[in-house]
């Protein structure tokens, strides 16, 4: 007989990156890799930058060319979404009908946007950064339009923000907390931010809730707790994803915000590993569970799930690290920084060139850095590695963090 | 269009025509030639599209950016005065025949 396949669902970075490895691991048995949307495996983080302000093509988002699949004997089912798995017959069952057997199955399935809720938020005006085809709508959506309004000040509404002013759109960024990031840097980051868009000519509104949205005469009225309301051409909602995973808790598997892996990539059926955005996961370099919406995560988890599919199981201890494009300023997060009980600054923000080191129980545990990146390379291996360093010593310029790393 | 060759460490070639205005990232990932990771997609962020410049061409290429420069210290495999991060050489008809070698390793 033979054995049926390794199958992978979801066709993003997480779901290739588990392909690529299998074959690099040594698995030589078939592999199918099954995606929802109708393209090849493509990059998201452009959607929200270059690709959004009209700066690359399509057929440039691809992470691998067709070849590439047929090179390495990835089969490839795009445009058919899983619907459910049976782990007692150990098939998937797909939205074309279609029931497949497996052998071993990983689940990269991502996230979803999450929605805004308010009334009026299905409006046709109000639009998500996702897929490529949310980056396409959104992109000749604002051709025509004048006016933006970004509901959530993260790094998705703030990068299409960017893009937006660069085009010379009025745009207005409403964010519910009271400063922008506040998930993923310091507040001495977010404020650098405030500042940044503020001097690009973005109308910033921290600490304001959208309470409705409403048709106007042209275009819609976002109204907000604090009784304004902004006119919108288009309205980009960016506050947060929900993990994709509803497919693995109807089959059973253990999650909570997410599909619960252990340091291997391992659901709780020895036959299910998943990996990327979708996962709640522990990490073994920071010693906890939690779930992280990165490129990083994708990739490095994926390998991971990929050699637990081969039974080389080793644990996943990888840095976290992100980014974010606005303008012309790169920011790099390296660790996780907060919550942090000193934050150390290496730099001059106003020279535009700068990092925040942050320590917690007296250790190095992140930096952002903006248009510094050999600060964050220097935090990402001095964290890899466990070096210790001290705040004086990150604070002196003086001090070539790369040569400690070094060692 | 301008063609470009990479070399693999163990001396294998690939001849690719690379469209002007595209990167020798990305023209490589489009080609699906081995050896260039580029994790971030072109952000400067990752070091990991690192390849060595031929001798003939390192002087014709634009230069290295401070950004460029910083990310180049950082390359998992060494710095040699031919490194480049491939994401910020943009293909042009001047680079015509450009010649890179990719590292043993890029992570």
């Amino acid at each position: 007989m033979a054995t049926a396949p390794y199958i992978v669902v979801g066709g993003g970075q997480a779901g290739l990156q588990v392909c690529d490895s299998l074959r690099k691991f040594g698995y030589e048995g078939e592999l199918l890799l099954i995606g929802e949307e109708p393209v090849l495996p493509y990059q998201r983080p452009p959607l929200s930058k270059h690709y959004l302000g009209g700066d690359l093509d399509a057929a440039r988002l691809s992470f691998r060319p067709a070849s590439h699949y047929e090179k390495l004997g990835i089969a490839l089912r795009l445009g058919v979404r899983v619907t459910a798995i049976d782990r007692e017959r150990r098939e998937v069952v797909c939205s074309d009908g279609s029931r497949l057997a497996y052998a071993r199955l990983a689940l990269t399935t991502g996230t979803r946007v999450r929605p805004l809720s308010c009334p009026g938020a299905e409006h046709p005006a109000v639009r998500y950064v996702r897929t490529l085809a949310d980056s396409d709508g959104l992109r000749a959506a604002l051709g025509d339009a004048r006016r933006l309004v970004v509901v959530g000040g993260g790094f998705i509404g703030l990068e299409v923000a960017a893009v937006a002013r660069k085009q010379g759109k009025d745009v207005v960024v409403i964010e519910a907390l009271d400063r922008l990031m506040a998930r993923a840097v310091s507040p001495q980051i977010s404020n650098y931010y405030a500042t940044l868009h503020r001097g690009h000519g973005v109308d910033l509104r921290l600490a304001t809730g959208v309470t409705a949205i409403e048709p106007a005469v042209s275009g819609v009225r976002v109204l907000t707790d604090r009784d304004e309301a902004c006119e919108a051409d288009v309205v980009v909602v960016g506050i947060g994803v929900v993990a994709n995973d509803e497919l693995a808790a109807a089959a059973g598997l253990a999650c909570r915000n997410g599909i619960v892996v252990d340091e291997c990539a391992r659901t709780s059926d020895p036959l299910l590993v998943a990996a990327g955005d979708c996962t709640m996961h522990m990490n073994g370099f920071l010693g906890r569970e939690l779930r992280l919406e990165s490129v990083q995560n994708a990739v490095d988890q994926a390998r991971v799930a990929a050699g637990t599919m081969c039974d080389q199981p080793e644990p996943y201890v990888q840095v976290p690290w992100f980014w974010s494009d606005q303008y012309d300023v790169k920011l790099q997060m390296a660790g996780i920084g907060m919550p942090c009980e000193e934050s150390v600054l290496r730099g001059d923000p106003a020279a535009g060139s700068f990092s925040y080191f942050y320590f917690r129980d007296g250790r190095l545990c992140g930096a952002d850095s903006v248009n510094r990146p050999a600060d964050h390379m220097a935090c990402r291996r001095l964290l890899a590695q466990g070096t210790m360093i001290t705040p004086a010593q990150v604070g002196d310029e003086g001090v070539d963090l790369m040569q400690i790393a070094r060692g | 269009m301008p063609k470009v060759t990479y070399r693999q460490p163990d001396g294998a070639e690939n001849v690719v025509d690379v469209p002007a205005g595209w990167s020798l990232m990305e023209a490589a990932i489009q080609n699906d030639v081995d050896g260039i990771v580029a994790e971030c997609g072109g952000g400067c962020a990752c070091a990991t599209c690192h390849v060595y410049v031929d001798d003939a061409f390192v002087e014709r290429l634009p230069p290295i950016s401070d950004m460029e420069g910083d990310m180049l210290e950082c390359t998992a495999a060494e710095r040699r005065a031919g490194s480049r991060l491939s994401c910020q050489i943009k293909m042009s008809d001047e680079l015509e025949g450009l010649v890179v070698t990719i590292p043993d390793r890029q992570t």
